[in-house]
This record gives structure tokens, C-alpha cells and sequence, in this order.
């Protein structure tokens, strides 16, 4: 990785797990970990909407949680797993992943600008919070900005991925597409 | 065998094309267009709202580490972006709008100098060390400052600050009409300045290519053909020269359909560096600087019998455009659509309306989702309520005496309206309430003392607008008609190009399902392209609600055509005419012998690599184009939005409840789709009616420069929305489609401030300005009235 930021000589040397894979990227220490992961690593999937922390556009999973890669250094991602858009759908086939699948069935996107946040968002709640009802559901929807959808769309893409988890859970099949 | 129609694709559910790639991280927006040896500009702005421009430095902005170059105005020489009407002066004064302010500055954001540099961190460490030397010059902030005689000028050339003043109509004797008649009402509103807001910021990457001598320029716009058409103009190169590519973009709302200075001078710093530049705007340059919308003021009266029938509207529409006509649209954008628009669904007999545009220093404005009908339906819808009150009537009754029933009807606005379900919209919409059971939660709630209000909005939308619709708003640049071209490789696939560029609105998925009818093939087979100026001959872009109406029925078209030619080729080596064929899934087939076809890929291989078999009179190669215009009027979705809120005591909010909307799109290309318009559309709608807003202090200071101030609706406030749809096929689009991409944000506004004021009665207050912020709810229900009330 050579791009070094602006300062040639106040560099550092990173190592950062990105999708269960290690990558060592050279970059002055002010830049932004959603800058490193879209420009460093070009996963340009993770999209930075507002650079202050509210709109969500740029969330991704480090150690499972949700996150606002805008309001992060890479510099401080060191040693975490950082999780993004690129890893949910199976990376043989290209397949999509059941939360995937539930966002195009239920036209929970249009421009598709917001979607990988909005991906993300729901891809580490549920895993926290497999039990989540609707409404909770839409409280952390609540989270993220989507200037097309009017958001009903989103809340119901994921309800139908939870509760098909759910269903699958209770059916005794392991769910081996969302882990 | 399954009959022809029911393989026909358009009315269904497609699964949209677009989604794999944005839901698996691989879209290519803007910011993703990654060059080699690229730089990364940002702009020097205004930080005044008003003034001269004495010095502007940038000798030190260069000697930042990662700076590679800085331009003022006066190093890059650019030509000004100058938007016309074709009117006189009195009507219409034309102001040039520098692509780097040269000597003057009319708004805090205004951009002075292009600072280019190794990334974007280093170009913004640039920023900082420029040097601006201001002469301040009094700022004009609002209305009544810019209409004040003697005030201080943004455009010299513009006295009275008055970039438009148009009277449209005055019907004879409505002077008259109204001094007899027994109701008169009146409603002056106020609506705020709004930012249209898609996630994605404005942007651009531009590079010289040499071998093509070509500037290519990507950039996120809604009108590629136009920004080439600046470009090439502002920069002095033949429009060959120029090539427009839009990658997927992130939301436009109208904000990306004007040319933005900002891509210009992009393409002007590489074109001078000759090597690629990037620049994507912040979200505080997106708030405060980019363009904003929607700030109108109505002092309008309407006129009744007694049994509640409208007998006149008399109308004054005051827009603040802010500083700069904008690049096609012109500042007469908002103030002629109330004009030419507002008497809308009703029968209206006489009607008087004055439209003026206003410059102030604030951030200039485009045509946002609705352009002025959001807020003349709000008008209009506040004016039959208050006749309702005035006269004891219901308030849908009021409006089923005066709504258009009979159609193709023309109006006192000299528009002819083309068949729709008005009435029965609002029919639907008032039962569905009922049967929800809304009014008698009303009668409880407020029996418990609590403010539960249920408004109505009924309006239309002109789509498809043509070339004689706009040639009527006198634009000196006449937008309307669209080209399509389709073509058919040896593999039977289909490429099929549109002038219309999507940016949410699904068209790679809408525009195959019309072209997969048209020839009879699988969706799978056809794929859409579109913004690129070099293999689009030429297009408009999508505003108005424009592509499915006019783009999609020249997809039709051309693919039409492009079926007449597949079915002469088979014919020929039939040795039939080609009536006696027909296209059958992926085959030509012989009417008298259906078992006799031949495939796509046998007559492409004809078309292509066995030429010389073609008769004489058929030239070889599959392609064919075909234009679309309308030349009438336009065509008219209409559509009934129903809203329950309740208001809370203490905080001033107001909760929705409940949200149907009623519409008729005529032929639905993809249902799905057009209830995400309906859905993203209200949802647009209620930020206006009751968050968004971009106020400015004395000095022109703009007040949301983050999502902190300006508060964007999340799942928290927008509520789920019932949709029912209705359908009334448009007899000449090529599909029966009417537009469906505004209609959400017009209805909203009106419908939510119609039930806040339901939900008010009690306090004899009545609100008609926008946003309602919980400050004026909650002074309203604190009113001396609600307390004398039992």
C-alpha cells in the first residue's frame, strides 16, 4: 500500500484485520479508518456520508460491534477485527447472504448509497440481539440516515432476515450463511 | 403454453437489477473512481455573505506540504455559467454566475479558489492558509430586505432585487368576483429553506485523456449532457472534447440536475495540470453551499359560494432564490411552476397569480422533488379547509364539490388535464380511514382531552413534460424530448440507452422490463446504459418525473423498432412479408406456422456475419433509435395522501399515526418500485413539513452546516405508509406510465399540516407555515382558548 497520506516523513506503519484477512498499510496517523479501508485498502463499499457520526453511512463491524468509521483513526482499529460490506456475501460464488436477500425482496434500497451501513447496522444488532422485535428493530434502523426509502422498507427487510433466522434456529438447521 | 401477456414483465415486481452490486460493497459512486497520479482538490469559501472581493492570496496556500497547485478565478479564466429565459427584461432579469467568484462574493460558502493537492487532507490544510481580503458590503438576508426600496443590490443589474416577476393570469372581472362572494378566505405561509439532501455529496474526478483528447469528467449529476454542455463552454473546448460519465449516484432529489461551479472548476484544474483531480464536497459545504430550495412566502386569498364551490384564487408568490440563477432551470423555476401550476385538482373559474424570484445572499437553489407544488398544494389545501370551517362543511366534502371529475378538462391555467381518479383517490383514501377506525379513536381521544387531527391532501402532478411545456415556460435551453438507441449483438443480447440517468429510481431494472416486452426477450438479455455523453448521442437527464413518461416510451420505441427489423430479416429468409411474423420469446416466428422460428442469435448472426445475405433494401447490423416527445400538455398522476397525528402536551411533537396515500401512477412499470418512490417521496415531505430547515442570521450566516442542526427524519419520526393504488393508463406515453417520482413529497406537507390544524381546533389556533417546529405546537396548545374550552 503506498499511498502515504499528505506527510511523507510522519508515517506509520499499520496492521489491520480486515474481513478475517491481515493488511499492513503505510498512512499518516490523522487518517481516518473509513479513508484507510475505501482509498488505503480499496473496499470502496463502506461509504462516507457526513464525517461527523450521524448519518451512518459508513458503519462497519470492529469486533463484531457496529461502528461509525468516520469517527475512527486506522490507527485505532489496530488489533480489532474490522468487519465491512464486502464480507457478507459468500466470497466463492458472490452469493448474497439472507440479510442481503431480505433488502432486495423487500426494496429496502434505491440509490443504494446508505445500504452498506445500513448492512452493517443490522448485521451486528442481530447477531447481538437475535431476539429483536420489530420495533426494536426500527429504534436502531433510527440510527442511520436513508434519504429514499422513508425507511419502512429497511425495518422490514430485517425483521423478515431475524425472524427467518429465528425460524431456522428453532428448526434445528444451522445457519451457515449470516454468522 | 403460456399466452404472450402473461409473459409480459412490466405491472410486475422485477427483482431490481441494480441490487447485487450496491448490496455487496460493489457500486461505483464517484468517490470510488480511483486514477493514477490523481490529486484531490477543495474550494477556498466565502466566509461573508456580501461582499468585494479585494485580494484573494494564495501564495502561502501553495507552500503547504502535499499542495500541488492553487487557482483564483483570474489563473483559470473561465467562462460564467449563465442561465436564460426567453423573456423580457421586466419578467426576467439573466445574472452570469462565475464558476470562481471573480470580484464579488454573494453568499457565506461562495467558492473563491480551487486548492489542489496530493489528498484531500493536505488540500484542506491548504484552505486554511489562504488569504481573502474582504470589502463587506451590507448582506441581504430576506423578503423584505430585498424588496425595501434602496436596498442594498446582490446583481446591479437586478433593481428590486427581483430576478422574476411574472403575472401569468388575471381573469378578467376577479376583482368583482371576489368583493360579491360570499366566503373569501385567506392563508399567508411561510415555507423553509430545505436542502434536498441525498446521502451522496456532489463530487467529481476529472482527467485530460490524451489519446482521446478528451477532458473525461465524472461526475454525479442528473443532466450529463448539460454539464457537458457548460463545460465545453466555461472551458472553450468543442463538446467532443468533453465526456460526461455518471457512475452510480447516491440520491439527487433535483440538486444534482443544475450544473454545480464546483465540477467545472474540477475539470478545469486537471484540464490545466493535465492530470485527474478529485474533489467530493463535505456535508457542511453539501448544507450550507451547495444548492437549497423551496423558501416561498403566499399571500393567497380563494373566493366561495356558499354551498362551498371555489369561485375564484388570487394568488402572490414571493420565492428567495438566493444569490445565482441557477444552470439550466433559472431562477424562474419555482416562482412560474406555483404560477402555471396552483388552482391543481380543483375547479377553479377565475384565478390571478403574481410569481416573483428574489436574490438574497444566501446559497443559491434548484428544482427540488415537487419544485413549488409541495408548497402551493399546502396553500391551496389550507385555503379549502378554511372555506370548511367558514361554512360548516366537511372538509372532504368541500373538496369532492369542487375536485375535476371530467376529463380531458382545461383549466383556467389554459393546462388541459388528462384523465385521472381524483375523486375516487379521495374517496378511497377517506374510507380507508374510516374503516381503520381512525375517526372514532379521534372522538375518544379527544373526549380524553387529548389532540388527535386527520388532514387530506389532494393534488396532481404534471410528469412528462415536453418540449411544448417547457418551450411554454419560455426556457432558452428547451428541455422535453429523449432518445433511445437499442442493439442486438450475435449473442442475442440487448443494449438499449437512455438520456435519462437513474439515481434510485431502478431504471436498469423498469427500462429492461419495458424493452424485454417490447422484443420479447428475457430481462437477463437486456441491459441499460446510460450517463455517458459518448455513447448516449444526447438525453435530458431525469428531473419532472420525466424518464419512465418520456425515456421509457423511447426505450419502447426504438426496442419496438428494433423488432421490426429482426422480424424483416427472418421474413426475408422466409421469403414472407414481415407482417406474417411475429416476435415470440427470444424467436421470430411465422404467424401461419408457429412452429417455424428462428432464434435471436441466428438472425443476429445474419444481421452481422453473414451480411450478404441480406436483401438490398435491409442494412446490415441490429441497432435502432427512436425519439420520444409530448406535445401536449403532460401527462397527470394524481394522488389523495390521509394523515392522523396526535400532538403532545409538554413537548410540542407531533406524532403521525397513521399515513395512507391513494395514488394513480397510471401504468405501474414495477409496483415495487413505484410505492419506494411513494414511501422515500412522503417521507421527503414530512422532513419539510415538520424538521428540515436552513435559516441565516442578520449577517447571512446560514445556521445548519451539520446534521446537528439540520435535523433529517429517521425511522424515529417517518411512520410506515399504507399505499393503495389506483390505475388510469396514460393514452400517449408508450406505456401508459404516468411519472411517479414526486408525487410523495407534494401530497405530504399539506396532508400533515391539515390534521395538525385538526388536531388544533380546540385552540382556535391555526398554523400555516412550515416547518411546524414543536415550539409552535406546544405554544398552541397552550393557548388561552384550549383552556376555555370544556
Amino acid at each position: 500500500m503506498n499511498d502515504t497520506g499528505s506527510l511523507g516523513d510522519d508515517v506509520q506503519l499499520l496492521t489491520l484485520d480486515v474481513n478475517g484477512t491481515s493488511c499492513e498499510v503505510i498512512t499518516s496517523p490523522r487518517r481516518t479508518l473509513v479513508d484507510v479501508l475505501r482509498h488505503n485498502l480499496r473496499l470502496t463499499g463502506t461509504h462516507v456520508g457526513c464525517e461527523h457520526g450521524i448519518c451512518g453511512a459508513c458503519t462497519v463491524l470492529v469486533d463484531g460491534l457496529p461502528v461509525r468509521a468516520c469517527l475512527m483513526f486506522a490507527a485505532q482499529a489496530e488489533g480489532k477485527q474490522l468487519t465491512t460490506v464486502e464480507s457478507l456475501a459468500d466470497p466463492g460464488t458472490g452469493e448474497l447472504n439472507d440479510l442481503q436477500r431480505a433488502f432486495t425482496e423487500h426494496h429496502g434500497l434505491q440509490c443504494g448509497f446508505c445500504t452498506p451501513g445500513f448492512l452493517m447496522l443490522a448485521q451486528g444488532f442481530l447477531t447481538e440481539r437475535p431476539e429483536a422485535t420489530k420495533e426494536e428493530i426500527r429504534e436502531v434502523v433510527a440510527a442511520n440516515l436513508c434519504r429514499c426509502t422513508g425507511y419502512q422498507t429497511i425495518v422490514e427487510a430485517i425483521d423478515a432476515c431475524a425472524t427467518a433466522r429465528r425460524a431456522q434456529r428453532a428448526a434445528g438447521t444451522e445457519e451457515t450463511s449470516c454468522n | 403454453m403460456r399466452s404472450a401477456k402473461d409473459d409480459r414483465l412490466v405491472g410486475r415486481a422485477v427483482a431490481r437489477r441494480e441490487d447485487p452490486r450496491l448490496l455487496t460493497g460493489h457500486g461505483r459512486f464517484v468517490d470510488d473512481v480511483e486514477l493514477p497520479g490523481m490529486l484531490h482538490a477543495q474550494f477556498v469559501r466565502s466566509t461573508v455573505a456580501h461582499a468585494a472581493l479585494a485580494e484573494v492570496d494564495l501564495t502561502q496556500v501553495r507552500q503547504v506540504p502535499g499542495v500541488v497547485a492553487a487557482f483564483t478565478a483570474m489563473d483559470l479564466d473561465l467562462g460564467d455559467i449563465t442561465a436564460q429565459l426567453g423573456r423580457p427584461l421586466t419578467e426576467f432579469v439573466p445574472t452570469a454566475m462565475p464558476v470562481l467568484a471573480r470580484d464579488r462574493v454573494r453568499y457565506v460558502g461562495e467558492p473563491i479558489a480551487i486548492v489542489v493537492a496530493i489528498d484531500a487532507y493536505a488540500a484542506e490544510d491548504g484552505l486554511e492558509a489562504a488569504k481573502v481580503t474582504y470589502e463587506t458590503l451590507a448582506p441581504v438576508t430576506c423578503e423584505d430586505q430585498a424588496l425595501a426600496p434602496g436596498a442594498p443590490l446582490v446583481h446591479e443589474e437586478a433593481t428590486h432585487n427581483t430576478l422574476v416577476d411574472v403575472s401569468l393570469f388575471a381573469t378578467e372581472g376577479i376583482d368583482e368576483i371576489f368583493d360579491n362572494a360570499p366566503c373569501v378566505v385567506r392563508v399567508e405561509a411561510r415555507t423553509g429553506r430545505q436542502n434536498a439532501l441525498p446521502l451522496e455529496t456532489r463530487g467529481a474526478v476529472a482527467h485530460w485523456d490524451g489519446r482521446e483528447e478528451q477532458l473525461v469528467l465524472h461526475t454525479c449529476t442528473q443532466v450529463p449532457h448539460q454539464v457537458r454542455t457548460v463545460a465545453s463552454r466555461c472551458l472553450r473546448l468543442d463538446e467532443r472534447a468533453v465526456r460526461v460519465i455518471v457512475p452510480d449516484m447516491g440520491g439527487g432529489f433535483g440538486l444534482k440536475c443544475v450544473v454545480g461551479r464546483e465540477e467545472i472548476a474540477t475539470a478545469a484544474a486537471a484540464l490545466r495540470l493535465r492530470r485527474p483531480v478529485k474533489w467530493i464536497e463535505d456535508r457542511k459545504d453539501a448544507l450550507s453551499a451547495s444548492f437549497l430550495a423551496r423558501e416561498q412566502h403566499y399571500t393567497a386569498r380563494a373566493a366561495f359560494d356558499v354551498d362551498g364551490r371555489i369561485l375564484g384564487l388570487d394568488a402572490d408568490v414571493v420565492c428567495d432564490m438566493g444569490a445565482y440563477s441557477c444552470y439550466p432551470f433559472t431562477a424562474g423555476i419555482e416562482p412560474l411552476m406555483a404560477s402555471a401550476e396552483m388552482s391543481g385538482v380543483y375547479k377553479v373559474p377565475a384565478y390571478r397569480v403574481r410569481g416573483r424570484a428574489i436574490t438574497t445572499n444566501k446559497a443559491p437553489t434548484a428544482p427540488y422533488r415537487g419544485v413549488s407544488r409541495p408548497q402551493y398544494v399546502m396553500v391551496v389545501e389550507r385555503l379549502m379547509e378554511r372555506a370548511a370551517r367558514a361554512l360548516g362543511l366537511d372538509p372532504v366534502e368541500i373538496r369532492r364539490r369542487n375536485i375535476i371529475t371530467e376529463f380531458p378538462y382545461t383549466g383556467v391555467n389554459n393546462i388541459t388535464y388528462d384523465p385521472g381518479s381524483y375523486l375516487e383517490s379521495l374517496n378511497l383514501c377517506e374510507q380507508a380511514l374510516k374503516e381503520a377506525g381512525w375517526y372514532g379513536r379521534q372522538a375518544a381521544a379527544r373526549a380524553e382531552g387529548r389532540h388527535i387531527g386527520i388532514g387530506y391532501s389532494c393534488f396532481s402532478e404534471r410528469t412528462g413534460y415536453g418540449s411544448t411545456a417547457f418551450a411554454a415556460r419560455k426556457m432558452e435551453v428547451v428541455p422535453g424530448f429523449d432518445l433511445a438507441e437499442a442493439r442486438m449483438d450475435t449473442s442475442g443480447a440487448v443494449t438499449v440507452t437512455s438520456g435519462t440517468i437513474s439515481h434510485g429510481q431502478s431504471h436498469e431494472t423498469t427500462m429492461a422490463q419495458i424493452v424485454a416486452d417490447a422484443l420479447h426477450v428475457d430481462i437477463a438479455k437486456v441491459k441499460l446504459h446510460q450517463g455517458d455523453t459518448d455513447r448516449i448521442t444526447y438525453g435530458w437527464g431525469t428531473f419532472a418525473s420525466r424518464s419512465i413518461t418520456v425515456g421509457g416510451s423511447a426505450v419502447r420505441l426504438a426496442a419496438a423498432k428494433l423488432g421490426d427489423k429482426l422480424r424483416a430479416i427472418a421474413a426475408a429468409e422466409w421469403g414472407i412479408p414481415p407482417e406474417e411474423t411475429e416476435l415470440d420469446r427470444g424467436r421470430v416466428r411465422r404467424r401461419d406456422d408457429p412452429d417455424a422460428v428462428l432464434t435471436h442469435e441466428h438472425l443476429a448472426e445474419t444481421a452481422y456475419l453473414k451480411s450478404h445475405l441480406l436483401p438490398k433494401d435491409i442494412d446490415p447490423g441490429l441497432t435502432a433509435t427512436a425519439a420520444f416527445d409530448v406535445f401536449n400538455d403532460g401527462t397527470f398522476s394524481n394522488a389523495t395522501h390521509g394523515v392522523v397525528v396526535e400532538l403532545h402536551e409538554g413537548t410540542g411533537q407531533v406524532e403521525i399515526l397513521a399515513y395512507v396515500c391513494v395514488e394513480d401512477c397510471g401504468v405501474a412499470i414495477n409496483p415495487q418500485v413505484v410505492e419506494g418512490q411513494c414511501r422515500g417521496g412522503i417521507a421527503q415531505g414530512i422532513a419539510g413539513a415538520l424538521f428540515e430547515q436552513v435559516t441565516y442570521d442578520g449577517q447571512g450566516e446560514p445556521s445548519a452546516t451539520s446534521f446537528m442542526d439540520y435535523k433529517v427524519p429517521t425511522a424515529h419520526e417517518i411512520p410506515e405508509v399504507t399505499i393503495h393504488h389506483l390505475e388510469t393508463p396514460c393514452a400517449f406515453t408508450e406505456t401508459g406510465a404516468k411519472g411517479a417520482g414526486e408525487g410523495g413529497t407534494i401530497g405530504a406537507p399539506a396532508a400533515v399540516l391539515n390534521a395538525v390544524n385538526d388536531a388544533l381546533r380546540a385552540t382556535r389556533v391555526e398554523l400555516d407555515n412550515t416547518p411546524i417546529t414543536p415550539e409552535t405546537v406546544h405554544r398552541a396548545l397552550t393557548s388561552p382558548a384550549l383552556e376555555q374550552t370544556p
